[in-house]
């Protein structure tokens, strides 16, 4: 255990540690000579590209694309243009910038994905250098072109590309430059000799590092912080110097004594970094260099890569990987020489303890005695996360659980989730996947990019296995993946379709979360219809389905999909898309087999093209709704011809509907019309448009007697009701004398209660008892009632003995009217 | 504000809050002031959600009504359109905006799609070439709207017709989301029963919908227990049937809209003394009908020939809770009076509105004067000899009289389509005679309603096949002979005597179960079936002993307040170990519902 601070360096009053990450899978010949290297961030993938430049046809340069442990994961050779950098984004694309301002996009497997280009001007004047950085914005591309003008794009996935301002004067490539991300803008600054500029948007601003004296002459290389917060800037003379990236503090100056430019300088810090440092690179040696002025150097022995982290620095070589970084405080403290921090008391406790020993209580009871129990469980298990040897974690591990069993109240929280992450982050470090990342990275990246980076990497048990482990819902974890991994497979093109369906459906089954129609459209995408509609059956949301169907031109499959979805908006869709898609015939014969399409179509002609609706009743030989257009449509004429001859093709189709009553009716509302006009023409009667009714009162109001019964004769109007309506009319019309030769004409079919009723209603009661005798006796009290002559009344109702009718006359009669009050009531008690 | 909502076994102000919370989301949206335009249809639903202060909290300082032409001019940043998704307003929508001009100071467009925002309606604004001028389009998913404690309604007026006579199932689309969006805030309802074509299609939406959101499976205990799914072509008798409920009769003397009634103001005139009597008031009265009014709630489904009696019962307690300020002699006793008093003034003029209410309606409803022609009890009558099956198979000679007499021509459809219902359809020439009355005395266009109702199954001629109706109505006890208006103790009192046919559908399957009319289901119209949701383990209900079961009554197609009335009823009898909430696409009555089915051709001669 004491060999653990073998590795740490000091550096002013902390300690730098160089661990060794991978002994490296990968043969390089010439390890990095003539080669252009991109290496991720985070562990992330490494790009190799051999003599980039070299442009004979014999010997093309090859594209190695590695994990970061050296395993190979695709190569292949380049066959386009010269390329000036490399680069990754976010999502683990390769970005491979070309000379004539070509942007390549690769995946991690070397599969070419998409293009796209810096600059019409670019092409002539050539790319001279390009840095890829990233921003909250996503992945972004600076460039400097032939005729020193900078081009950046801050979002390669939402490309908008700034030609920044000119700087006066630059008649050569700046000495150095780097982009910086800075209060939500993007700017590049620029060292030409001893000079300065921050480039923006809109203009060029010259600036001075505080403090840097200008006898250190000119600046030849700058780097800024992981976190765009700190400037590093070395001159031509050796010297280093510090200070805030927004050059309005300095930090420190330091002479390194080295006059040659460094191959790389990065920041190496951590968070809450006690002594940040600065790591320059060259040939052979390697430099820390603090802030304190203190320096530690070591002797490079194979050309390497330094990999900025937000907590280090990986130092990638031919044959290993190193990870630099400030030892976090409390591995410090627990493995400082000596040291009596509470945390290396409960290690060393619990390491007598294994042997057995009594020292283990003492031990203990010394930080008992302290009260510091419960600090130094902490600090194991804050201490076990930072370190890389499972062997380390897993003595610091055991020490904090041993220490845990002393204490009663102590949330097992943080030791229950470090353990789980140490287990995932070891699995991730394990060479075979190679993504050497620490625990601070792990905390910050989240576990859902993990995922997705094992998922890009196609490791999909491991990622499957990841979600089990920590127990992330289904539609976070486990959906995520297996969406992309039936993305893939249904790219495989040495599988059937048939079988490339079962594999899919058998895996994502009906996992929450996951698109088949996703899948689908990635199906769709290589060329693949037949799977796509196979995966689309499994996709339980009808609705999603039908877009893609269409986008397949499978428009009958998307129209029955549409109906199953019982959404009625997506059917409407699917059905206009048809209408504009097919001629007439076939989009009829469609819907005709939709029939829940049909009538939604028919319900849009009503109200949009009624002229179709003809068009769709004659093609189902629907003459029932056949005949109620043409009824519809006659209303919407004015002339008379017109909506007679209408009604006459409505009659057609009432007939061929075999509705009889409704073509005798229409027959008889053409006979009414051309009856009404002829009467209009003769007398200026007015009746067009109204019912049989009203146009047989208005004949008797105007004294057309004779016409009116025509209409009675010519439309059989019953009895009854013609005997109403000349009642009232004549009623109305005050014709009382003709009432009475009418009520004699013959026996009323309605009797005479309503001509004594209707005469009241006029309040012509002299009239009202003419007819009172001729009602029918089982009216005759309420005919006597109704004329107010409630002895008539009291007398018939006596007569008749009915209960009903005497309590009616009663409930009428005056209570003064003692008389017949006493009459009815003995009649009412002599029934009894 | 909407207190009576929770009052019930489920508390329905969790769905209104959440409506009201979505709107929030939208309006704030939209950032700064605004102008709504409203699609008249929508003012009322909107009204149960919320009031014209919620908007005003949330900067809308105009409102209009959707109308084409230039949009009235308002200082305001954002117009936002409140729509239903139809074609026809699209078409208003791009005249608003293609005549705004274009010099003025730039508004903002919005547009709120209720209850859905749809393709169709989209693509139309593309072609109108005003699509790109809307900032935001959005949905604001309304379908179940909490009318009352234990009411929800989507107040979706054509849904019958057009489910049954157009083939359109949109509403049952809505109908489908709406119970989704129910069960995410209420829980999954582990059981689904149903009768009818529709009801089946929306058991199958609401199964497949659930696939769908397999895995974000809501972790709710579940509020319903049951789910019956209603058709309205079940029962198509109920409907036509003269409500003689107190809140059935104002709604089908009156028309209930949105919860709210209209009522002639004579009676309701505040008579000063010393003030001219002829100063009455013209404009109508404007009241709200829903259970947060006490002596609402205690009436408005009694008989109405009960109601008398309550609302003097009520009287006397009030007069003598006033009585109380005699007694009340420490200063002690006063305050507490004094404390009472909002509430007791509330009770007396709610009792003194309903008084006028009664007083109207009995006016109407009460023995006929000799001469009335709209004699409502001989209407009640012929009804009544329907309903118990006699004479159905003849010509009325009561409907006879009225067409003779011109009455209104949907009093004469219900009493047609209630015979024909009766009767399992009328003999050819009966039902010819009453078609050709109908066409020669209300004129030829009504065709075309005619066909409607034919086509709805409301009115038909009779087939082969027996008449079932009796069968129906004596298996089910459709007809109770001595309905006590009183004290009811059978839900045939809503209709003194008829029992709805929906309601003991569903009073048996509570008990004892369909199982036992097997029979009968199969002679109404459409499928029955049962179908079950799984739950997810640990939210099966431990029920109490005792405790009710909760069923959710879903009426597609409209219902009636008398059948709420019965449901109530149902509820609240002591045995029955079933508590019911109802849902509807629309509240009904006779006329309204015969109103959506009629077809008017506009006619260009007149």
């Amino acid at each position: 255990m004491a060999f653990i601070t073998a590795n740490w360096s000091p550096l002013g009053d902390t300690f730098y540690r160089k661990t060794e990450l991978y002994e490296m899978c990968w043969t390089l010949r010439d390890g990095f000579k003539d080669s252009l290297v991109a290496a991720a961030p985070y562990g992330g993938p490494i790009a190799v590209l051999r003599e980039p430049i070299r442009r004979s046809p014999s010997s093309r340069p090859q594209l190695d694309i590695f994990s970061a442990s050296g395993v190979s994961i695709a190569s292949l050779t380049w066959k386009s243009g010269p390329v000036v950098h490399l680069g990754w984004t976010v999502n683990d694309e390769l970005l491979c910038i070309q000379e004539d301002g070509t942007v390549l996009i690769y995946d991690l497997f070397g599969t070419f994905k998409r293009h796209f280009s810096m600059g019409q001007e670019v092409v002539q004047t050539h790319v001279l250098e390009a840095k890829v950085f990233h921003s909250p914005y996503g992945t972004g591309i600076a460039i400097v072109t032939g005729s020193f003008r900078f081009t950046l794009t801050t979002n390669i996935e939402d490309l908008k590309l700034r030609r920044l301002p000119e700087v006066p004067g630059l008649q050569e490539k700046p000495s150095s430059w780097l982009v910086l991300s800075q209060d939500r803008q993007t700017k590049v600054l620029l060292s030409v000799g001893s000079e300065m500029f921050v480039l923006d948007n809109t203009s060029c601003t010259a600036v001075v590092p505080p403090g840097l004296s200008p006898q250190t002459g000119s600046i030849i290389h700058m780097s800024v912080s992981f976190s765009y917060k700190y400037l590093a800037l070395f001159t031509d003379t050796g010297h280093l110097w510090t200070g805030s990236a927004h050059l309005q503090d300095k930090l420190s100056e330091l002479d390194t004594k080295q006059t040659v430019t460094p191959k790389q300088m990065v920041w190496c810090r951590r968070p809450q970094s006690q002594q940040p440092s600065v790591v320059l690179m060259w040939d052979s040696l390697l430099l820390v260099a603090g802030l304190s002025n203190d320096t530690i150097q070591f002797a490079l022995d194979e050309s390497s890569v330094l990999v900025g982290e937000m907590d280090g620095v990986r130092i990638v070589g031919a044959t290993r990987q190193e990870l630099l970084q400030e030892v976090p405080l409390v591995c410090q403290d627990i493995f400082k020489i000596a040291s009596m921090a509470p945390g290396a008391l409960l290690l060393e406790a619990h390491r007598e303890y294994q042997k057995s020993s009594q020292k283990a209580d003492e031990y203990l009871r010394e930080i008992k005695e302290q009260s510091m129990l419960g600090e130094a469980v902490r600090q194991c298990v804050d201490a076990a996360a930072h370190e890389y040897d499972p062997s380390t974690q897993k003595s610091l591990m055991r020490a904090a659980s041993f220490g845990k069993c002393f204490l009663t109240d102590f949330s097992p929280d943080s030791f229950v989730s470090v353990c789980r992450e140490l287990r995932v982050l070891n699995a991730l470090r394990d060479a075979a996947v190679g993504q050497p990342i620490t625990h601070d990275q792990y905390k910050q990246l989240t576990l859902q990019v993990l995922i997705d980076r094992l998922v890009y990497r196609q490791f999909y048990p491991l990622a499957i296995e990841i979600c089990h482990y920590l127990k992330i819902p289904d539609f976070l974890g486990v959906s995520r993946v297996l969406k992309h991994w039936a993305s893939c497979k249904v790219q495989q093109k040495d599988l059937s379709d048939e079988a490339i369906a079962r594999a899919v459906c058998g895996k994502v089954g009906d996992s929450p979360g996951v698109s088949y129609s996703h899948i689908a459209a990635k199906a769709f995408e290589c060329g693949r219809t037949e799977l796509a509609i196979k995966l689309l059956d499994s996709e339980p949301r009808s609705g999603d389905q039908v877009p893609l169907l269409l986008r397949m031109k499978r428009s009958q499959l998307a129209l029955s999909k549409a109906v199953e979805s019982g959404d009625t908006d997506l059917v409407y869709t699917v059905v206009s898309y048809l209408k504009n898609e097919m001629n007439r015939g076939d989009f009829f014969m469609t819907l005709r087999n939709q029939p829940v399409a049909l009538s939604l179509y028919r319900q849009f002609c009503k109200l949009q093209e009624p002229d179709t609706l003809k068009d769709l009743y004659n093609q189902d030989d629907d003459h029932q709704e056949l005949a109620n257009f043409y009824v519809t449509a006659s209303y919407k004429e004015q002339r008379l011809e017109t909506r007679v001859s209408l009604l006459q093709s409505a009659v057609d189709e009432f007939n061929k509907a075999r509705n009889d009553f409704c073509a005798k009716a229409t027959e008889d509302e053409m006979k009414l019309l051309r009856f009404q006009r002829k009467l209009d023409e003769e007398k200026g009667a007015g009746l067009q448009g109204l019912s049989l009714q009203a146009t047989a009162e208005v004949l008797l109001s105007l004294g057309l007697h004779k016409q009116a019964e025509q209409l009675y004769r010519d439309f059989r109007i019953p009895d009854k009701r013609y005997w109403w309506l000349k009642l009232t009319s004549l009623a109305d019309k005050g014709d009382w004398e003709e009432l009475d030769k009418f009520s004699k004409s013959k026996k009323s079919p309605i009797g005479y209660l309503p001509f004594v009723e209707v005469c009241m209603k006029h309040n012509n009661k002299y009239e009202a008892k003419k007819y009172v005798s001729r009602v029918t006796p089982e009216q005759k009290v309420k005919a006597h009632l109704a004329v107010g002559d409630v002895h008539g009344a009291a007398d018939v109702a006596i007569e008749r003995r009915l209960d009903a009718e005497i309590s009616a006359v009663l409930s009428r009669v005056s209570s003064s009217d003692r008389p017949i009050i006493e009459r009815l009531q003995r009649a009412a008690a002599a029934k009894k | 504000m909407a207190a009576h909502l929770s009052y019930g076994r489920v508390n329905l102000n969790i769905l209104r809050e959440a409506a009201r919370k979505e709107l929030r989301e939208f309006l704030d949206k939209c950032a700064g002031s605004k102008a709504i335009v409203w699609d008249e249809y929508l003012t009322g639903p909107f009204g149960l959600i919320a009031q014209y202060s919620l908007l005003k909290e949330h900067e809308v300082e105009k409102m209009f009504t959707l109308k084409s032409g230039r949009l009235p001019p308002a200082d305001v940043k954002n117009i936002i359109f409140f729509v239903r998704p139809r074609l026809e307003l699209m078409d208003i929508i791009a005249d608003n905006v293609l005549s705004e001009d274009k010099m003025h100071s730039p508004r903002e467009f919005h547009i709120l799609f209720v209850p859905r925002r749809s393709m169709l309606c989209e693509q139309r604004l593309k072609e109108q070439c005003v699509l790109g001028s809307f900032n935001n389009i959005d949905e604001y998913i309304l379908d179940l709207i909490p009318y009352d404690g234990d009411l929800l309604s989507m107040e979706y007026e054509s849904a019958f017709r057009e489910c049954y006579l157009e083939n359109d199932q949109t509403s049952l689309f809505h109908t489908a989301k709406g119970l989704m969006t129910l069960q995410a805030l209420y829980g999954t309802i582990p059981q689904i029963f149903g009768k009818g074509d529709c009801a089946r299609h929306v058991a199958n939406m609401m199964l497949r919908m659930k696939r769908e959101f397999a895995g974000t499976q809501n972790q709710i205990l579940p509020v319903f227990d049951t789910l019956l799914l209603l058709d309205r072509n079940v029962d198509l008798l109920t409907p036509l049937a003269t409500q003689l409920t107190y809140e059935g009769l104002i709604d089908e003397i009156y028309g209930i809209n949105n919860g709210y009634v209209k009522l002639p103001p004579e009676k309701f005139s505040q008579k000063k003394q010393g003030e001219a009597s002829k100063d009455l008031p013209i404009e109508s009265k404007k009241l709200q009908l829903n259970s947060a009014e006490e002596l609402y709630g205690e009436i408005r489904d009694k008989n109405f020939n009960a109601v008398g009696a309550a609302l003097s019962k009520k009287a006397k307690v009030i007069s003598a809770a006033f009585e109380e300020r005699h007694n009340a002699k420490t200063v002690g006793e006063i305050k507490q009076f004094v404390s009472q008093l909002p509430h007791m003034q509330a009770a007396r003029s709610s009792l003194a509105n309903h008084t006028s209410i009664a007083e109207l309606i009995k006016d109407i409803t009460s023995l006929p004067e000799v001469y009335s022609s709209e004699a409502f009890f001989d209407k009640l009558t012929v009804e009544q000899e329907f309903m118990t099956g006699v004479d159905t198979d003849k010509v009325n000679t009561y409907i006879e009289d009225c067409i003779a007499q011109k009455d209104p021509l949907i009093k004469i459809l219900r009493l047609v389509c209630m015979q024909s219902v009766c009767n399992n359809g009328l003999k050819q020439k009966v039902l010819d005679f009453y078609k050709r009355e109908i066409l020669q005395t209300y004129g030829f266009e009504h065709i075309l309603t005619l066909n409607n109702l034919e086509k709805g199954g409301l009115l038909k001629p009779q087939t082969g096949s027996r008449n079932n109706h009796p069968t129906i109505r004596k298996t089910l006890k459709l007809w109770m002979e001595d309905a006590n208006e009183q004290n009811p103790n059978d839900i045939s009192y809503v209709y003194s005597g008829y029992a709805p046919l929906s309601i003991r559908l569903t009073q048996v399957l509570a008990r004892p179960g369909w199982r036992s009319i097997e029979e009968v289901l199969k002679m109404l119209p459409g499928p029955h079936f049962e179908e079950r949701q799984t739950l997810p383990s640990g939210l099966h209900k431990k029920r109490q002993q005792g405790e009710n079961r909760t069923t959710l009554v879903f009426f597609l197609g409209g219902v009636t307040y008398a059948e709420i009335a019965a449901l109530r009823f149902l509820s609240q009898m002591e045995d029955s170990g079933m508590e019911y909430v109802v849902a509807t696409t629309k509240l009904i009555n006779g006329t309204t519902w015969m109103k959506s089915l009629m077809d008017r051709p506009e006619s260009q001669t007149a």
